[in-house]
């Protein structure tokens, strides 16, 4: 009989509090916030394909769906560090060691250029110039240095030049200045 | 009155909650790691805590005990905790999506808080009335807040230290914990309880 | 209570938080004459010496230049250009380590002085009655850039026209051993104060207030008798304190006034010059003389004479130092500016640019090295003399960690970068390196974070473009295949109307169905007779089974053929002959039921849909069911031409398809109800295979199969064709008969006349 009772309290009682969350759930409804965009903003946007997936943005998709967040090279560990913070996870570190120390951009020998347009199709941002057997140029302000223009060029006439540092970009690395030692009289 | 100020001051200071009860380590370490989201979750426990200890007793004090099911207890307090917690998800994620989102998972692990059951069967041990429930379920919330936030800061400064490789991350935060738990030993005495 | 502007004018002096006490050292050059730099054998002019951009470069290697001449041309606000010290060769325009601290290799042109000293023509002018753009083309054409080490474009700071309250020229020089603007007063107050007149005419300023340290007495007299006829010319001397030369410092100090964070003083009505600025505008507007030479201190205790030297730009620091009587030490320094925000020379022949105000040689006893840097024991000196009131605590511990956010959020970007911090420090720290390396790496992440932005969009609008060519040619295919199906149907229609034409138009009258087919019956009738009187003639062996096939069809024929002629007469049509088919069904298709033709066409329509899967060419089918007339097409001659036609393009198709397929279709494809067709083709057929067989008997030869295979193909195709029309009939008949022919014309020597 108690634990007839015993039932039938709590049931009443669990019954009670459904519907307080029920009608909470209906009175405090919101709208899903898109974390895919987040995800987006922080990726660094050069669509190089490194991390396995054919642009940021499906990258972005695929970690929102729970895919680690260490694979991407051009943002590096402080793009680790941003997503971390957001997802509320453990930052670890980068996946691979291939993250080039000095960025590069792409630039076309244009002695050698034949004017296929491979590399124009190739390229994700549209940063090379050029039209079916017109020079093809690549504008080095819009290079992120994706690399993807260099395998489909059928005379391999596409260098990666790291970026020269000019006074204003430079990173106060003392040690890397070559000294003239002044010989004493 | 003294009395509830004596309460209110024992389970800050005197039996905190986390550094003395050793209860409630798991947000305590979990989401310590900024200040910010140490902030947001100091209030939902508060809120939690507070109204957690509410139901408990109402619970307890007129369907429990009437109907002589004690051994329900533990049961039902789970049940209800589990329900504040969802209605303060709930109203959280309404009013502060940013809140909602920094604290996360953490929100709906305040329902295995192990403080927040332990304040409710502590109350029910320790005999206390309606009154005297909430302060007791308030002062625990307080004390934890307040260790929460120090620690916070703490840790802060802790991750851009040169902590030793082996002791990096939770470790030295563990340590950290143990030496303010014993600084907060020198609260006992202060309350003849 | 005195507004903030009688507060300035009656002399209060304000205070700014912190600041440090170095030892001055200024004695040493301060009370000496200044020397005169003798021209040295190469002066290297580096093309940019300013914040900005280099100007279009005017000469190039080979050529002479005269003295003041300019080298770089100011072809943008940004561009300030540069000019010969003193006549000479351009020697080359290359890469040069630049005077900076990293000294990366910048463009510099290389001059090689003559001795001649030979000016170019100079032009004053009058700054009273020139207007406001001339004077700022002069000054920006002079090449002059802010001469207080930060070389900021002049002619951009003093062209503000409206807003300005107060001038300061920046005298201070707070920094220790710098003297070269203490002696630049003593000796050249007057032209000094000229200049300030032509500042007041841009700028148009409330009050003008000269910023003196308290410990240049020489140079605040001087400048103090020079500004004594002009009353808002405010000579204000300021207690001795590092940083007090700083431009915030400066205008906290004499007008209590703060910067706000990340703007301009500009912003709050003030403009600053340093006071060898405005000696270089004087002379450039005065004289037309360029900014090609300024005093820079040279002291130290390797050196025998510590002196301000009044040297060219673009000279290097080795011949200034050996001027001055250089005794090198062992792991000497060369340090170019002061000894707090100054930085060492990596080689001597670094040369002097327009923002070098002193060169220290010091004794390693004088400016001895900085010791190993250690931890931070959080004694808050720094805090107590950053004059921005900053935390450089934190600041060192952050930029450790490299938490950009919070150095963010502790204002990094308001450090002047004065080195006080450092100069207090009891651990050594290198505070002020920690934070240039932080700043120039949030400047980095800023401009990734653009950058990212940028490809981010591109990539957008890639994919939309990518996206639009795809629809635009989707739908030029649409247009086109819609286009081309429109076309077809138009040209089937056509080839109907043309039919019906030519059925209208021929010597015939206008025929039923039934005698169409009355019509062809008798053809085929002459035909058939025409074959049998033939077959008489050739004795080879024709396949049994054919034989026994003719005879009753050609009973069955005739018998039709009866049929038909009494039942058209009992109907009183104009029929000449009916020719009923053997089948009873066809017969009764023949009593023109259209719907029995319209049935027919589509049954025709099915075989002819069949022949175009099993044949090679889909192409030519698809149009077969499209073009057949409806099913709920009701004139009988309509279906019969519609059905024709369906015909001959089965027997195109055929035509190219397998031989073997060849004759295959066409009885196939006939309509049962009109003909005899499929008998007439297979006796056409059989006689070409009987003569195809006789010639191989008897030729035996390889060759003759081809030669078959022609007649072979025509024979059927004979017979077809003449079903298709009665024009055609002949057409057909004809080549029939050359089919014929052809087969009689085999090489095989007889035609073996063996009577069967």
């Amino acid at each position: 009989m108690s634990m007839l009772t015993a039932l039938l309290a709590l049931g009443a009682l669990a019954l009670v509090f459904g519907a307080i969350l029920g009608y909470a759930a209906l009175r405090f409804k919101v709208e899903a916030d898109p974390l895919v965009d987040q995800i987006d903003d922080i990726l660094p946007q050069t669509q190089c394909g490194q991390c396995g997936y054919p642009g940021c943005r499906p990258y972005a998709e695929a970690i929102a769906n729970g895919d680690a967040i260490n694979k991407c090279p051009p943002g590096g560990d402080a793009a680790i560090k941003k997503l971390a913070d957001l997802l509320g996870v453990a930052a670890p570190a980068l996946d691979s060691a291939q993250t080039p120390a000095v960025k590069r951009v792409a630039f076309i020998r244009e002695d050698e250029c034949i004017g296929c347009t491979k590399c124009i199709q190739a390229c994700p941002v549209d940063a090379i110039l050029g039209a079916s057997k017109q020079m093809h140029t690549v504008i080095s302000n819009e290079c992120t240095g994706c690399d993807l223009c260099v395998e489909p060029c059928p005379v391999n006439c596409i260098d990666m030049v790291p970026l020269q540092v000019t006074p204003d970009r430079w990173k106060w690395d003392l040690q890397a200045i070559p000294v003239t030692i002044v010989e004493s009289n | 009155m003294t009395e509830f100020f004596v309460l209110l001051i024992s389970t800050v200071l005197v039996n905190n909650f986390v550094l003395v009860k050793f209860l409630g380590l798991c947000p305590f370490m979990g989401v310590s790691n900024k200040l910010d989201s140490a902030m947001g979750m100091c209030l939902a426990t508060t809120f939690v805590l507070t109204l957690a200890s509410l139901c408990s007793y109402l619970v307890d004090q007129y369907i429990l005990a009437p109907l002589d099911l004690m051994y329900l207890r533990t049961l039902t307090f789970i049940l209800v905790i589990a329900v504040v917690v969802q209605f303060t998800e709930m109203v959280v994620h309404k009013t502060s999506p940013a809140l909602y989102r920094v604290l996360g998972i953490f929100l709906p692990l305040i329902t295995t808080n192990c403080a927040v059951l332990g304040v409710a069967l502590l109350n029910v041990k320790a005999d206390h009335g309606l009154f005297q429930s909430v302060v007791y379920g308030f002062g625990a919330s307080v004390g934890f807040s307040l260790v929460l936030v120090l620690f916070a800061a703490m840790r802060e400064r802790l991750a851009a230290a040169d902590v030793p490789l082996p002791f990096r991350g939770a470790s030295i935060g563990l340590v950290t914990a143990g030496l303010m738990s014993l600084a907060f030993l020198g609260f006992s005495g202060l309350v003849k309880s | 209570m005195p507004s903030l502007f009688q507060q300035i004018k009656a002399g209060q002096i304000w205070d700014f938080h912190g600041g440090i006490h170095p030892p001055a050292r200024k004695k040493l050059t301060s009370q000496a004459a200044v020397a005169k730099m003798p021209l040295p054998d190469r002066l290297y002019i580096p093309l940019r010496q300013h914040i900005g951009v280099a100007g279009k470069i005017l000469v190039k290697a080979g050529d002479l230049v005269l003295k003041g001449q300019a080298l770089t041309g100011a072809d943008n606000a940004m561009a300030i250009p540069v000019h010969a010290p003193t006549s000479g060769k351009v020697l080359s325009i290359e890469p040069y380590p630049s005077a900076h601290p990293s000294a990366l290799p910048e463009p510099t042109l290389v001059l090689q002085p003559d001795g001649l000293d030979q000016w170019r023509p100079r032009h004053a002018l009058d700054y009273l009655h020139t207007d406001r753009a001339h004077l700022l083309a002069r000054i920006q054409q002079a090449g002059i850039a802010g001469m207080g080490g930060a070389g900021f474009p002049t002619h951009i700071k003093s062209g503000a026209s409206t807003g300005v309250d107060y001038l300061i020229v920046n005298a201070v020089e707070c920094e220790p051993y710098i003297s070269a603007d203490d002696v630049l007063m003593q000796h050249e107050a007057a032209t000094i104060v000229r200049g300030i007149d032509i500042l007041c005419k841009l700028l148009n300023p409330k009050a003008v207030l000269i910023g003196i340290e308290d410990d240049k007495p020489l140079a605040i007299a001087a400048m103090q008798q020079a500004c004594s006829g002009k009353s808002d010319y405010l000579v204000r001397v300021v207690p001795a304190k590092y940083p007090s030369g700083g431009e915030k410092q400066l205008i906290q100090l004499l007008t209590s006034k703060e910067v706000p964070n990340g703007r301009r003083p500009l912003d709050i009505g003030i403009v600053m010059q340093n006071v060898g600025t405005v000696f270089a505008i004087a002379q450039a507007v005065e004289d037309d003389i360029p900014l090609i030479s300024r005093i820079v201190t040279v002291v130290g205790q390797t050196l025998q004479h510590s002196q301000n030297v009044r040297a060219l730009i673009g000279t290097p620091v080795g011949a200034l130092l050996d001027l001055c009587g250089f005794a090198p030490e062992p792991q000497q320094r060369v340090i170019m500016g002061g000894p707090m925000m100054g930085f060492t020379l990596p080689t001597l022949q670094i040369p002097l640019v327009k923002t070098t105000n002193c060169i220290i040689a010091p004794t390693r006893h004088e400016l001895p090295a900085a010791g190993p840097e250690m931890d931070c024991i959080r004694c808050g000196a720094c805090a107590e003399v950053c004059p921005a009131v900053l935390l450089p605590q934190q600041l060192v511990w952050y930029a450790k960690a490299k938490d950009y956010d919070q150095l963010k959020s502790y204002n990094l970007a308001d450090c002047i970068e004065c080195g006080a911090c450092a100069y207090v420090c009891p651990s050594e720290i290198p505070l002020v390196q920690y934070y240039r390396v932080a700043k120039a790496e949030i400047r980095e992440l800023a401009r990734e974070e653009l950058k990212a932005e940028q490809a981010k969009a591109r990539f957008e609008a890639r994919n939309e473009r990518l996206e639009r060519d795809k629809q635009l040619r989707a739908e030029r295919n649409q247009a086109l295949a819609a286009q081309r199906q429109s076309m077809l149907a138009e040209q089937q229609k056509q080839q109907i109307i043309a039919a019906q034409q030519r059925l209208e138009q021929s010597d015939q009258p206008a025929l039923s169905k039934e005698q169409i087919i009355a019509e062809r019956e008798r053809k085929k009738a002459e035909a058939r007779a025409y074959q049998a009187a033939k077959a008489e003639t050739v004795t080879d062996t024709v396949p049994a089974a054919d034989q026994p096939a003719a005879d009753p069809r050609a009973a069955a024929v005739a018998a039709a053929i009866a049929r038909a002629k009494a039942k058209k007469q009992a109907d009183a049509a104009p029929v000449t002959e009916t020719v009923p088919a053997t089948e009873p069904d066809a017969d009764d298709a023949t009593t023109a039921d259209p719907r029995k033709a319209a049935v027919a066409a589509a049954i025709a329509r099915a075989k002819a849909k069949k022949l175009a899967e099993t044949a090679a060419e889909p192409a030519v089918a698809e149009p077969e069911p499209q073009k057949e007339p409806d099913p709920a097409e009701t004139d009988p001659r309509k279906a019969a031409v519609a059905a024709a036609i369906a015909r001959a393009k089965a027997k195109k198709l055929a035509e190219t398809a397998a031989e073997p397929a060849v004759t295959e279709p066409e009885p196939q494809k006939e309509p049962e109800h009109a003909e005899t067709d499929p008998r007439k083709a297979a006796v056409a057929a059989a006689i070409a295979r009987a003569k195809a067989k006789k010639l191989a008997e008897q030729a035996g030869t390889s060759a003759t199969p081809t030669e078959i295979s022609t007649p072979e193909s025509a024979e059927p195709a004979a017979p077809a064709a003449a079903i298709v029309d009665p024009a055609a009939v002949k057409q057909a008949a004809i080549a029939a008969a050359i089919a014929r022919a052809k087969a009689r014309q085999q090489p095989p020597p007889t035609e073996p006349e063996q009577p069967s």
